[in-house]
């Protein structure tokens, strides 16, 4: 099992974000991480799922996508060389005595103090899931209180793009014998 | 350009009428009453079902006897939900149907109003897709859409809910508007030539090469294709239940029904096999059983509509994605005419030692045998234009062994899902669909006693149907079950039922009893010359078998075969 991230173009309609969800759950997929906003493209949102699954499930997985109607096109970018973020806030307890102490470590883990109250900073970071892992781990013994995470984003480095609309041709072009029939 | 004000229901008919509907199966209620009253407005025979449920069966039937979209409506609420074994029947086996609900008013959606229920969201997973209308303007673009997603690529049901405000609100109706467009609208690709190369590579080289004939045979329409396959190369052909008629049951290549009840020689062609050339079927788990001992000699190639299906419970070494006669039409010129008759006399060897434990081996002693009964049927029926619909269980097993079909879509079954009740209400769709056919329903007295109140249909829409009751006062596949796994603990498989017959008259239908093998075949004749529907009340064995069976799980060649020579049941 490894974790397999997708860029998925959808429809910006209601329940589509169900549909897709409720794929993974009913084929069985354990869903990593699902991030959804709007794209480039106005009318089509862009989804970015982790999935855990192995290299034929994978396939699968994208095959099943497709036959959503509302689903425009499913990019596997997992072997691509990536930028991937997550985004969280973190609560974190603070008083007079550890306040420099997680001021420090925020600026080690380049992460942002975006609130502060007489008890408790919140902390914002931006990068790697593993990165924030990190910061998580050495905050806990201050008593982290609050943590929300956005969800893994991915974008391939460079001019390459997912596409989220495509020809006829290049489709068939990039992905010979692969039939998206719904 | 025609521009015209029509309310949301007018609107839904006329589409139907475009998209070519003449018959729907429903029942009416408060959510579906505006488009009921437009009904009567237009060219759509509307057939009155006894249960929801039974209106999403005669649409499979419908489907299923003729390919074109089979359409059932029903109202919101306790109409919906009863739809559900129906949707999820027609999922299981690629069946193309639409279903409309009637939805209580958009404004009170969400508010738990009388009769809402949220039908979209409970029907999601056994749909291909469905839709939730709260504008007439949107009902033109739905429909033509909905069509359009059943009845293409992989086909399959879809739902379509609309409020009541939808149908009574109007709009300006364009036709021409309303075609539909979906920026992720995609085609069956067409596999490239290399793909198709290989393919034909494996085929030539194979010495025991075997073709499994699935259901996606019939919805192709790939029936003289695979022929032409099966002849050019020799290659002898094993069929799945649904794809039963996809080559006539007496072709010399025709094996017959592979899986958990098929033949003996059947399974162990493909576990002896090199070569196996899946046509449209999908290695259901009735079809391969144990998957780690499966055909472990075979190559595999795998011609399916749906990616999703290569390599999902078989791993194959030539996986073709795309619209089965359209790959047959372009990889048999490159398969190579060859001649396997070693592989084909060695599978006749085995095909003759299991002929010695044939059930129609056994003496006449008197007792009434599923399998007689059902093969007798076939007997007299053989040549004329006969549509056979089975419920689910023992029976479904014996006709698939014992009525042999000669043509596609003249056998139509629940598979996938096994629905029990499935058999009279499909019958009734199938008739509705092609009424110059003889439609036969085989069903056990389980199975019927779940949906036989679409007997009164019939009656209603005078639909001549034939229903052969094989009735041996068990839910028989669960007791075989239990005889074979559970040491014959009967838990709540002894049924009883009512007079059949009595019931049937009753309905105001013709009807008999039969007993013993001398009363069959004029039961059937009888059957056959009366008019209107008929009931046969088969009075069979109680504790026959239906063999060979492969245990859920087990190896293919792991059989449990008719004990030989023939071992007569309890009753002896
Ligand atoms: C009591 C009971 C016992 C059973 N025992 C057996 C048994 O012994 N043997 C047996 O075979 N079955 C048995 N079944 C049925 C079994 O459960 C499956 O329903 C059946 O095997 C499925 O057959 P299929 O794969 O051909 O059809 P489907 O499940 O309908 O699959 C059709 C396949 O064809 C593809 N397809 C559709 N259209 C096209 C196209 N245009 N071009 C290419 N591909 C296309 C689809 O994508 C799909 O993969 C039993 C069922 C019951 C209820
Ligand atoms: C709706 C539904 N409920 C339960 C089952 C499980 N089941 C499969 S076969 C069977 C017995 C069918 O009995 P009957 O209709 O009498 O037919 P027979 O097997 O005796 O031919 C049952 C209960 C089912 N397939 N469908």
């Amino acid at each position: 099992m490894n974790l397999y991230t997708f860029a998925i173009y959808v429809e910006d309609r209601p329940g589509v974000l169900n549909r897709v969800a409720s794929l993974f759950r009913r084929r069985g997929f354990n869903i990593h991480s699902l991030a959804v906003g709007h794209s480039e493209v106005p009318g089509l949102s862009r989804m970015t799922a982790v999935i855990e699954t192995d290299e034929g499930g994978a396939r699968r997985a994208q095959a099943h996508l497709y036959k959503i109607i509302n689903v425009v096109r499913v990019e596997d970018i997992t072997g691509r060389p990536v930028i991937m973020r997550d985004l969280a806030l973190i609560k974190v307890a603070a008083d007079q005595t550890t306040r420099t102490c997680l001021m420090q470590l925020t600026q080690v883990f380049n992460a942002r103090i975006v609130d502060v109250a007489p008890d408790s900073l919140v902390l914002e970071i931006c990068g790697s899931e593993a990165r924030i892992d990190g910061l998580l781990e050495v905050l806990r013994p201050y008593g982290v209180i609050e943590m929300v995470r956005a969800g893994r984003i991915a974008m391939e480095r460079g001019s390459g793009a997912a596409e989220a609309t495509v020809s006829p041709e290049r489709a068939a072009a990039v992905e010979e014998g692969i039939s998206y029939s719904v | 350009m025609t521009q015209t004000k029509m309310t949301g229901a007018q609107i839904l008919w006329e589409c139907l009428v475009r998209e070519g509907v003449t018959e729907v199966f429903g029942y009416p209620g408060g959510a579906i009453l505006p488009a009921y009253d437009a009904l009567l407005d237009f060219p759509i025979r509307h057939t009155l079902v006894r249960h929801e449920q039974g209106a999403t069966h005669m649409a499979d039937g419908y489907a299923r006897a003729t390919g074109r979209v089979g359409v059932a409506i029903a109202t919101s609420g306790p109409g919906a939900t009863n739809m559900v074994t129906g949707l999820a029947t027609a999922m299981l086996d690629s069946s193309p149907i639409v279903c409309i609900t009637g939805q209580v008013g958009s404004r009170l959606i969400g508010s738990d109003a009388f009769q809402e229920i949220d039908i979209t969201g409970i029907t999601l997973p056994v749909t291909k897709h469905n839709y939730l209308v709260t504008r007439p303007d949107d009902v033109a673009g739905v429909v033509r859409e909905a069509f359009l997603v059943a009845s293409s690529g992989r086909p399959g049901p879809v739902l379509i809910d609309i409020t009541k405000d939808a149908q009574q609100a109007s709009c300006t109706f364009d036709w021409d508007a309303a075609a539909p467009t979906r920026p992720g609208w995609r085609h069956a690709g067409r596999p490239a030539q290399a793909e198709l190369a290989h393919a034909a590579a494996l085929v030539n080289a194979a010495e025991r090469p075997v073709i499994l004939a699935g259901h996606g045979v019939l919805i192709s329409g790939a029936v003289d294709a695979l022929r032409t396959l099966a002849e050019r190369g020799d290659i002898p052909v094993a069929v799945t239940l649904l794809g039963i008629g996809g080559l006539p049951a007496s072709h010399p290549l025709n094996l017959g029904m592979m899986g958990m009840h098929g033949e003996s020689w059947v399974n162990q062609a493909i576990q002896e096999a090199d070569l196996l050339i899946a046509c449209g079927m999908r290695f259901d788990d009735r079809v391969t059983g144990n998957l780690k001992t499966y055909a472990p000699h075979a190559r595999k190639i795998h011609i399916d509509i749906d990616a999703a299906e290569i390599n999902k419970n078989v791993r194959v070494d030539a996986g073709i994605v795309g619209d089965l006669r359209e790959v047959l039409d372009r990889l048999t010129p490159a398969v190579a005419a060859a001649q396997r008759t070693g592989w084909r006399e060695q599978i006749a060897r085995q095909r003759g030692d299991a002929a010695v434990r044939d059930i129609q081996q056994l003496p006449d002693d008197g007792h009434l045998y599923a399998a007689h009964a059902i093969n007798d049927l076939w007997r007299m029926t053989r040549g004329a234009d006969t549509i056979v619909v089975t419920d689910v269980g023992q029976h479904q097993m014996w006709e698939a062994q014992y009525y042999h079909h000669e043509s596609p879509r003249s056998l139509i079954t629940s598979g996938g899902l096994g629905t029990m009740g499935f058999a009279v209400p499909a019958a009734i769709g199938a008739k509705r669909a092609r009424p110059e056919a003889e439609v036969w329903a085989i069903v056990g007295d389980g199975g019927f006693q779940m949906t036989m109140c679409e007997l009164a249909t019939a009656v209603q829409e005078d639909l001549a149907i034939k229903v052969a009751i094989i009735n041996n006062g068990f839910l028989g596949m669960v007791r075989q079950w239990q005889e074979f796994f559970y040491e014959r603990r009967y838990a709540a498989t002894p049924l009883s039922g009512p007079d059949f017959v009595k019931l049937a008259e009753a309905f105001g239908i013709r009807a008999a009893a039969v007993s013993t093998r001398a009363q069959v075949l004029p039961a059937i004749a009888d059957a056959r010359a009366h008019e209107g529907p008929v009931v046969i009340d088969f009075r069979v064995e109680q504790e026959d078998t239906v063999y060979p069976m492969v245990p859920a799980g087990a190896d293919l060649h792991a059989m449990i075969r008719r004990p030989s020579p023939i071992v007569e049941t309890a009753a002896d």
